[in-house]
């Protein structure tokens, strides 16, 4: 826990904010000149070994994402005589989409998981920013024992309490609303707690110091210069949190059983039970779930790739 | 609001002073009344609640919880049929052992001058952003009897391939594979980032020293990504300990595949056996601790400075 002694310490040099950002192509420069050091990779080959490995990994990859996207586009008829490789004969077929978002519930699993997320991302937002700016720009007694709290229970893996907690979701009164999902991904995730912290020690004191030369409150300081300047750590939070509530299905199914409270897992899930063998409007109700997820990617790649790494290892 | 501008007033010129008489600590705790409370309710109580519970035979409803002593604990370790899940585990630690591997190979590869490099790591790491759900799916299909699995086995002359899922010899071999697709990207991320933050000047340097590009691996890359190595292993073991998705949407436990998580669902949920399955939450989130505790002993430094 060599954290917890780092946070007391006195704060190295402020860094500027945009440093994650400036990094990964200066070391991508460095790299291109230690290239020639791995030489076995550039003889013919270990050049063949390596393309070949990797083509292997993206058919492996692809084929089964492949597969389950032409299916989706197949009639029933074609489905049960074609190959699972083969392409569909008609490429404008949508008729498995509208069912599956139709008579699938998938329009109000959309809907579930866009209201939970927009709402447990903004609490999310204001609890992590609110714990970093109060625990990194106060000094009070009992801030090691906060700051202790918040670390120890990032040991405590979500999974492990979910029989005790689900009897304080229900002994609230939250079960099956939307609520509970909500506070769960508000009040047990300290990961974006712990990301603004890391962020907010690289904001210099003295723009707090300079506003409150000019009278500024601690509120106004949190809300008119701490919330603005930790702004690419929110985007950050907003990103890898917002693909893990839109994938979590552990929650929602403990929680939220009821059919209208579906989100997009769970009524994804729920899907495989009418449909059945029809595999082409289970396939169809599938590639909707992941087309929102690889627009996303295709966006955002960089910042997820960064976000990951900064919220996992840290 | 008055309590806010008397906090101000002290200002805050050295940072190094905490002695009295420095103004109002109540400011702090107004920013931190909401997280803490949901921290303590959704976080301590549950745990501290877990541990009451495994010693009770409570079923959930019953107002009197009735405490059993060491009962639980003792069925867990006893029962063959409780103890079998962490034989399930297993098969998860090897697909984690796996995925290591590849992902330390595939990041290496492509942390160096290679065509398409973007395409190929973002072919790798996509499928850790998928919907677990959807992957369970997508896996059905693929493994279902005369699926694409079979397909593809055909055209290289497998005409009769086994139940992928159907065979409980091999079931867990699938779904551990599945798990593995789902989580070598993130792996594969981790080691990247690590990877590509060593100095090239290092590799200049065992250049002139006429080192092979085993000894650059051995002496330059893996000591530099040893703490990632470190937080993947945790990871990995916690996680085949904690694994749930995907069994439970590809086989629902059947055949043999109940993991832990599944079990300690069914007990409380299906068979309303609280006492017992707040017991294995216990016994899991006493093996997580153990082997972060072990991480730390043997990876201590969170980073390694190679400058």
């Amino acid at each position: 826990m060599t954290d917890h002694t780092t946070i007391g310490l006195p704060r190295p040099p402020a860094r500027p904010p945009a440093r994650p950002a400036a990094r990964p192509d200066l070391a991508r420069h460095r790299l291109a000149r230690g290239w020639r050091a791995l030489s076995p990779l550039t003889t013919p080959l270990g050049i063949t070994v390596k393309y070949t490995s990797l083509l292997i990994a993206v058919a492996c990859a692809l084929i089964p994402l492949i597969t389950v996207f032409m299916a989706a586009f197949k009639t029933r008829e074609e489905f049960a005589t074609s190959d699972p490789l083969a392409p569909p004969g008609d490429w404008f077929n949508l008729e498995n989409f509208v069912v599956a978002f139709t008579r699938g519930g998938m329009l109000q699993g959309f809907l579930n998981t866009t209201i939970i997320l927009a709402v447990s991302l903004v609490g999310t937002i204001l609890i992590g920013t609110m714990t970093a700016y109060a625990v990194d720009r106060f000094d009070f007694r009992g801030r090691r024992l906060v700051m202790g709290a918040f670390l120890l229970a990032t040991l405590v893996p979500a999974v492990t309490t979910q029989v005790a907690t689900f009897q304080v979701v229900n002994g609230l009164g939250l079960f099956n609303t939307r609520w509970a999902a909500i506070v769960l991904f508000m009040g047990t995730d300290i990961v974006s707690i712990y990301i603004f912290l890391q962020f907010m020690r690289s904001i210099p004191r003295s723009l707090d110091e300079a506003a409150m030369l000019d009278g500024a409150g601690r509120l106004t300081i949190y809300a008119r210069i701490i919330f603005p300047l930790l702004r690419p750590a929110i985007a950050t939070v907003v990103i890898i949190k917002g693909i893990a509530i839109y994938n979590e299905y552990y929650i929602p199914f403990l929680y939220m059983p009821s059919r209208d409270l579906g989100v997009v897992s769970t009524s994804l899930f729920r899907f495989m039970g009418p449909f059945g063998a029809q595999w082409e409007i289970i396939s169809a109700g599938a590639v909707l779930v992941i087309i929102p997820t690889l627009i996303a990617f295709l966006l955002l790649q960089r910042q997820i790739y960064s976000g990951l790494t900064s919220g996992a290892t840290k | 609001m008055a309590v806010l501008t008397g906090v101000l007033a002290r200002g805050r010129t050295s940072g190094s002073g905490r002695g009295p008489g420095h103004g109002l600590p109540v400011t702090p705790w107004l920013f931190l009344i909401v997280p803490l409370g949901l921290l303590v309710l959704f976080t301590y109580v549950p745990v501290a609640n877990m541990v009451w519970y495994g010693f009770t035979s409570w079923d959930g409803l019953d107002p009197v919880k009735e405490p059993v002593g060491l009962d639980n604990y003792v069925r867990i370790f006893t029962d063959p049929q409780m103890f079998e899940v962490f034989f399930v585990s297993l098969y998860y630690l090897a697909g984690a052992a796996v995925q290591l591997v590849l992902a330390l190979y595939f990041a290496t590869v492509l942390s160096f001058d290679t065509r398409f490099r973007n395409f190929f790591k973002g072919v790798l790491f996509f499928p850790y952003l998928i919907n677990g759900v959807a992957i369970g799916l997508v896996f059905l299909f693929l493994l279902r009897p005369g699926g694409t699995l079979d397909a593809t086995l055909a055209l290289v002359g497998v005409s009769e391939p086994p139940q992928w899922l159907g065979d409980p010899s091999l079931v867990n071999v699938s779904l551990a594979a599945t798990s593995v697709w789902r989580y070598l990207g993130l792996n594969f991320v981790l080691f990247l980032g690590a990877i590509q933050s060593i100095p090239g000047e290092l590799y200049e340097a065992a250049d002139l020293d006429g080192a092979t590009s085993w000894q650059k691996f051995r002496y330059i890359i893996a000591p530099a990504i040893r703490p990632i190595i470190g937080l993947t292993t945790i990871l990995a073991i916690s996680g085949s300990l904690s694994v749930f998705e995907i069994p439970w949407i590809m086989t629902g436990g059947a055949n043999g595949s109940t993991t832990f998580v599944i079990q300690t669902v069914q007990q409380a949920f299906q068979f309303n056996k609280f006492g017992l399955a707040s017991a294995m939450a216990v016994v899991l989130l006493l093996i997580v601790l153990l082997v972060t505790w072990i991480q730390r002993r043997l990876f201590p430094d969170e980073r390694v400075d190679l400058t």
